[in-house]
């Protein structure tokens, strides 16, 4: 049978066949998109991932604990002293497809320069990874995050293909569009002024300072709780990772499950 | 003992069973900036690729490009001016308003980044490699005539693959002066005195053809060329974000900031009485 991607609607469901009247596309449609969302915000001296743990396909949830974020490099399966963290959301199978052959990179690294890789080099990379697949693209949107060579949180964004940037903070996946103003107003400042500072076009920006660790935490979590209320396929957990210069610290706590 | 030690205990990281390229096969974790790229098992890999990622054909497709952008560069007596916007749309959406669309290639060459923002990063980035290998090769930093064909060459052979880049190609050498190549993903490659690539090419074009003259001073040049950008953000819904201004002058490169539209935008209109279509009542 035929299958391919809607040409009108939410897309919420690839997988549905084709109607007779609909021209047809293309036989092959290998992608699903398993909702979820991510987000990303550095700070001073740590960056936070965070992601919700659902997985749906169309209007089905198929599972409520399916985490988008993964520890990269490290040694054995379970990264053990890994500094960086790379986070997917899109198509589960490319994500987990991609957190694999970047985890194996930064691995053979480590066996062959006996040294860990920096972020920089691990971003560059996974820009080159994702490029691989220009004509066949991952369908996933990926943010990395890690400590800087000067012990500053890091934080790149990626678009499917591989362009890539680093910025002070991203959300991705389904919500991207719910959460990312919320984090320009919040994390940049956007649109907020000085009270006082003048009258009309001269009042002055607020200016910028780096965030501290519990802080942004609480924005994380105001942020997904609130995408969680107006998004369907957003819910049921929160993964939060933070890596500092002293690892990795993990934390999973419940969204609602409806 | 230590005899004992010394003859049964190696030390890491070397006496590795198998070679780089053994490990290279083991894990198909293939080199970076390798020119192997996997393809769908269609038989019209384009055309199935443009199903899945041509927003413009297809706005429901499922996978959105980062695209959209004003950039200009123009030659006048002081060397050139090169300028973009740094908005990135996907779709409708505002993927990001701090793109840096002007590449560093070299300390004396600058590439400029319109459509595909991947692939104007990665291809810009693999030609400042052949740039430094044509350095060492030759002994003299390349020229910007074979800098572009390079570049052009390149896209070339991917012609209807589905690349989507419109590029220019600004720096001096000692050879040329100061030159400008304009290059995109069709395979056109043009030097000139001055080009505007983007969807708000048009707006940047109104602007600066009405007040472009060779003879400009460096100060005039960069002004004319913030304005032209300030024009093509304020007609060109795609394009937006921040002012990337930069002047290539005989002995490299300089940066002249990275600057928010919005603000430029009412000194303009307040300071010189611009944009008076626009209401600057604030009730």
């Amino acid at each position: 049978m035929a299958f391919a991607a809607p040409d009108h609607g939410p897309g919420y469901s690839f997988t549905s066949p084709t109607t007779a009247s609909a021209p047809k596309q293309h036989g092959f449609y290998p992608y699903t998109d398993n909702g979820g969302s991510i987000l990303g915000i550095s700070g001073a001296d740590f960056t936070i991932l965070a992601g919700d743990t659902r997985s749906t396909s169309g209007y089905n949830i198929n599972s409520r604990m399916a985490p988008k974020l993964f520890r990269i490099g490290g040694e054995g399966p379970d990264a053990t002293g890994a500094r960086i963290i790379l986070g997917v959301v899109g198509f589960g199978a490319d994500g987990a497809a991609l957190k694999e052959r970047l985890d194996t990179i930064v691995k053979i690294y480590r066996y062959e320069h006996g040294k860990d890789m920096s972020v920089k080099a691990c971003a560059q990379r996974l820009s080159h990874l994702l490029y691989g697949k220009r004509f066949f693209p991952y369908y996933t949107h990926a943010i990395l995050g890690g400590i800087d060579e000067e012990g500053k949180g890091a934080l790149y964004s990626y678009d499917p293909v591989g362009s890539y940037e680093r910025e002070q903070c991203r959300a991705g996946g389904a919500a991207a569009s719910l959460i990312m103003p919320f984090l320009d107003n919040q994390v940049n400042f956007k649109n907020q002024y000085v009270p006082g500072s003048g009258e009309g076009h001269d009042l002055k920006a607020r200016e910028v300072v780096p965030l501290s660790r519990n802080y942004v935490m609480e924005l994380v979590e105001d942020a997904f709780t609130s995408a969680v209320e107006r998004h369907i396929e957003v819910g049921d957990g929160l993964q939060v990772l933070v890596v500092t210069e002293n690892g990795i610290e993990e934390r999973i706590s419940p969204l609602k499950q409806d | 003992m230590d005899t004992l030690v010394s003859r049964y205990s190696r030390p890491a990281f070397v006496d590795r069973e198998y070679t780089a390229e053994d490990q290279e096969d083991a894990y198909q974790a293939t080199p970076s900036l390798s020119l192997q790229f996997a393809l769908p098992p269609v038989s019209q890999a384009s055309s199935w690729l443009r199903a899945m990622t041509d927003d413009h054909s297809n706005p429901s497709c499922p996978i959105k490009i980062a695209h959209g952008t004003t950039t200009l560069a123009f030659r006048f007596q002081g060397g050139i001016i090169v300028a973009t916007d740094s908005r990135a749309t996907a779709g409708n959406w505002i993927a990001s308003q701090t793109v840096k669309k002007v590449i560093e290639i070299n300390s004396c060459l600058l590439g400029t980044m319109a459509g595909g923002a991947a692939d104007c990063q990665y291809w810009l980035a693999y030609l400042g490699m052949q740039c430094r290998l044509h350095e060492l090769r030759h002994k003299r930093r390349i020229t910007v005539a074979a800098a572009s064909k390079i570049l052009a060459n390149l896209v070339y052979a991917y012609k209807g693959m589905g690349l989507s880049m419109g590029t220019m190609c600004a720096g001096v050498t000692p050879q040329e002066g100061p030159a400008l190549y304009y290059i995109d993903s069709d395979g056109t490659r043009l030097s000139g005195n001055l080009f505007c690539v983007g969807s708000g090419q048009t707006f940047a074009y109104g602007v600066l053809d009405a007040e472009y003259r060779y003879d400009l001073t460096e100060q005039e040049a960069l002004e004319l060329g913030s304005r032209s950008i300030l024009a093509a953000t304020h007609r060109d819904a795609f394009s937006g974000g921040f002012i990337n201004l930069y002047h290539v002058k005989e002995d490299g490169w300089v940066k002249h900031g990275f600057n928010d539209t919005n603000p430029i935008f009412w000194k303009t209109k307040l300071e010189k009485g611009e944009f008076s279509n626009v209401t600057a009542e604030l009730d």
